[in-house]
């Protein structure tokens, strides 16, 4: 069953319950809060999305608590709990839907050690993955929402989930993180994406979320090897540009931009390696997403027919 | 949904304990929370239960394990960066806690998740420590002056010491217990009785005064977010020091020269009704002498047995609740007589609702 099927009575039940069991990829999310506004965005940016049996194993359970004491009515506030723990400074309580996003995040890249986990959006294209790590601030989420909206297959704007046998690389196809300009660069290069409500004057300034379209969610199951590592660089006027980049350097800036990379230890190292030998390691300049765009498919292009 | 935890410990048969999945996920998060999920893998392995746990929990214990394996790495190497710091200060470094029972390869090592490292130097040579400690880059973690005189003036640690560059955290005592305190201990009775290590220079407390330490530390606190894992460390340390024939005891005489009997008659008590811990008859009968009196006994009892459960939402009750407010309380009670005791409450009232202009970095949200 997906969650639109649910109805909006039942969603909020589930939620207010404990019982709202939500499936993104690998991991099955149990999500529990009394904020109203919760349903209705999860109503939008989660309608595809498989929902389970409340009385199946979550791998998380996280709750969206409200404030306490006078917080509960005066300058509301939002608490994430996990556990039992507060992981986080409690926020306004009308920062609830992006903190659910980040705290489903902080999740995975905390617990999930069965995978290597680099920070980097990941997209897919005739079975192959693209590896896009950058620093915040860099474009990757803005081109990665581009990307995905000219044929490219939404694995995550955040997360590249690297198995630990194999170095398959598994999706999420979670909603992707768009902030401040953004928001609608996106709109106007998109007009179909669908985005929900903004969120003025969080930590990132006003952000939203874009929801992955449903035929990258219903392939949520299907990994791709990864075979290509691209740097972005949104740089203002400047036409777009692929440039090789060393394959060390490369290992380098993703072990520096990965979640567990020092903790898996020599196993890191080793399938980090693995996945860099494998993947052709490129700078990318842009100004354009449509020049972007075709640099990426020539480079897809070239794969498959390779192959 | 019950405490799903310490009875996993306490089962005596070979019959490995069956779950529904929502159960597992209980489980899961109740270890999680007291921080003892690698602890439940490697006791799963142990019993010969592997093969019953679910893939997915599995995988869950899995990403424990390789945290707890990667933190024994950092912690041995860490502790290695303190010792070098500390070689031309002429005093034993004593290391308490997590860090003793990995240096002394001590069974409670095995999967254990740390936050701080623990030392204990003599008092007197406190200040050539920091000193030395200062100049290796830990410096004092705590920016408030009330709160730098509250440690330094009352209690048994100097505020925690936090590495410039790595962001690792010391605990740097003088004794284990506050000077203010009821159960007050005096630091060269412990200093007495150290022992070596393989490692030159690190010293570990004696076999009795760590089971000690671990009980005057749960029996003082006012936070019970670590308290199984505590019990569980009492429990490895008594069945591995038990081999010995005079271990129990000298546990029971050395409790009454230190001062920690009332410590020790809670900690047996709950270790022996979580864990089904076995103490032999006559021993049993020595520590039930020990008894404190019987109302202040049923009462402590009763407010340890709720706060002893994990601390998760899955457990938590109005009365697990009340009690863990209860013994908050008392610790503080406990910690200083009442004449310090209120002024300090109120000052940190005031500066709850004050905060100075310059408050010490909270957790910034990594996101």
């Amino acid at each position: 069953m997906i969650l639109s099927a649910l109805g909006e009575q039942e969603l909020l039940k589930r939620l207010t319950q404990g019982a709202l069991v939500i499936r993104s990829g690998p991991f099955k999310f149990r999500i529990s809060s009394t904020i109203e506004n919760i349903a209705q965005d999860l109503d939008v940016l989660y309608a595809d999305y498989p929902v389970c049996n409340p009385s199946e194993f979550a791998d998380f359970n996280l709750a969206l608590e409200q404030g306490v004491g006078v917080r509960r009515w005066w300058r509301r506030q939002v608490r994430f709990q996990f556990d039992g723990l507060y992981p986080f400074e409690p926020l306004p309580i009308s920062h609830a839907y992006p903190q659910l996003e980040w705290a489903m995040n902080w999740c995975i890249s905390t617990q999930a050690h069965f995978y290597l986990m680099l920070h980097s959006a990941v997209i897919e294209r005739e079975g192959f993955a693209a590896i896009m790590p950058a620093p915040p601030g860099s474009g990757k989420s803005t081109l990665c929402a581009a990307l995905v909206n000219r044929g490219w297959r939404l694995l995550s704007d955040e997360l590249a989930l690297i198995s630990l046998p194999d170095q398959l690389i598994f999706p999420l196809a979670r909603p992707v993180g768009l902030k401040n300009d953004s928001i609608d660069i996106i709109k106007a290069y998109a007009p179909n994406a669908l985005l929900n409500r903004v969120t003025h004057d969080t930590t990132k300034g006003s952000v939203s979320h874009m929801k992955a379209s449903p035929d990258h969610v219903n392939r949520m199951n299907e990994p791709a090897a990864p075979r290509w590592i691209v740097f972005p660089k949104y740089v203002k006027n400047s036409p777009a540009e692929l440039t090789a980049y060393s394959k060390a350097h490369s290992m380098l800036e993703l072990g520096r931009n990965a979640f567990n990379y020092s903790l898996l230890g020599r196993d890191g190292f080793e399938i980090l390696s693995k996945v860099v030998a494998k993947s052709d390691c490129y700078q990318l300049v842009y100004s354009e997403f449509d020049e972007a765009v075709s640099i990426f498919d020539s480079l897809a292009l070239k794969a498959a027919s390779k192959d | 949904m019950p405490d799903l935890l310490s009875p996993v410990w306490a089962a005596i048969g070979d019959a490995p304990p069956s779950y529904t999945p929502r159960e597992w996920e209980s489980l899961l998060g109740q270890a999680r929370r007291s921080g003892l999920l690698a602890r439940l893998a490697l006791h799963f392995s142990d019993r010969g239960w592997t093969a019953t746990i679910p893939e997915r929990v599995a995988l869950h214990m899995s990403s424990a394990l390789r945290h707890v394996e990667r933190q024994k790495t950092e912690v041995f190497w860490e502790i290695d960066q303190i010792r070098k710091a500390l070689k031309n200060v002429p005093t034993p470094i004593v290391l308490l806690k997590g860090a003793a029972y990995l240096f002394a390869n001590l069974p409670p090592s095995k999967g254990r998740i740390f936050s701080d490292i623990d030392i204990m130097v003599d008092a007197k040579k406190l200040e050539d420590v920091e000193r030395a400690l200062f100049a290796a880059g830990w410096i004092s973690a705590e920016r408030d002056p009330y709160n730098q005189r509250y440690y330094r003036q009352w209690m048994h640690e100097i505020p925690p010491l936090r590495h410039v560059t790595r962001g690792t955290t010391i605990d740097l005592h003088h004794t284990i217990a506050p000077p203010t305190s009821r159960f007050k201990v005096d630091s060269n009775l412990l200093l007495q009785q150290i022992r070596a290590t393989n490692a030159n220079g690190l010293f570990v407390l004696g076999q009795s005064d760590m089971v000690l330490h671990s009980a005057a530390h749960l029996y003082q606190e006012g936070e019970f977010d670590h308290a199984l894992r505590d019990l569980l460390d009492m429990r490895d340390l008594i069945a591995h020091f038990a081999a010995e024939p005079d271990f129990w005891p000298s546990l029971l005489s050395r409790a009454k020269e230190i001062g920690l009997e009332e410590p020790l008659f809670h900690a047996l008590t709950h270790v022996q009704r979580l864990f089904g811990l076995s103490i032999p008859q006559d021993t049993a009968t020595d520590l039930e002498a020990l008894r404190p009196g019987r109302l202040k006994n049923a009462c402590l009892g009763a407010l340890l047995r709720e706060a002893f459960r994990p601390n998760h939402p899955d457990c938590d009750t109005a009365s697990t609740r009340l009690a863990r407010w209860l013994l908050y309380v008392r610790s503080h009670s406990m910690r200083m007589p009442l004449h310090l005791l209120l002024p300090h409450l109120l000052r940190k009232a005031f500066m709850a609702h004050f905060p100075p202009k310059d408050p010490a970095p909270n957790t910034t949200q990594e996101q």
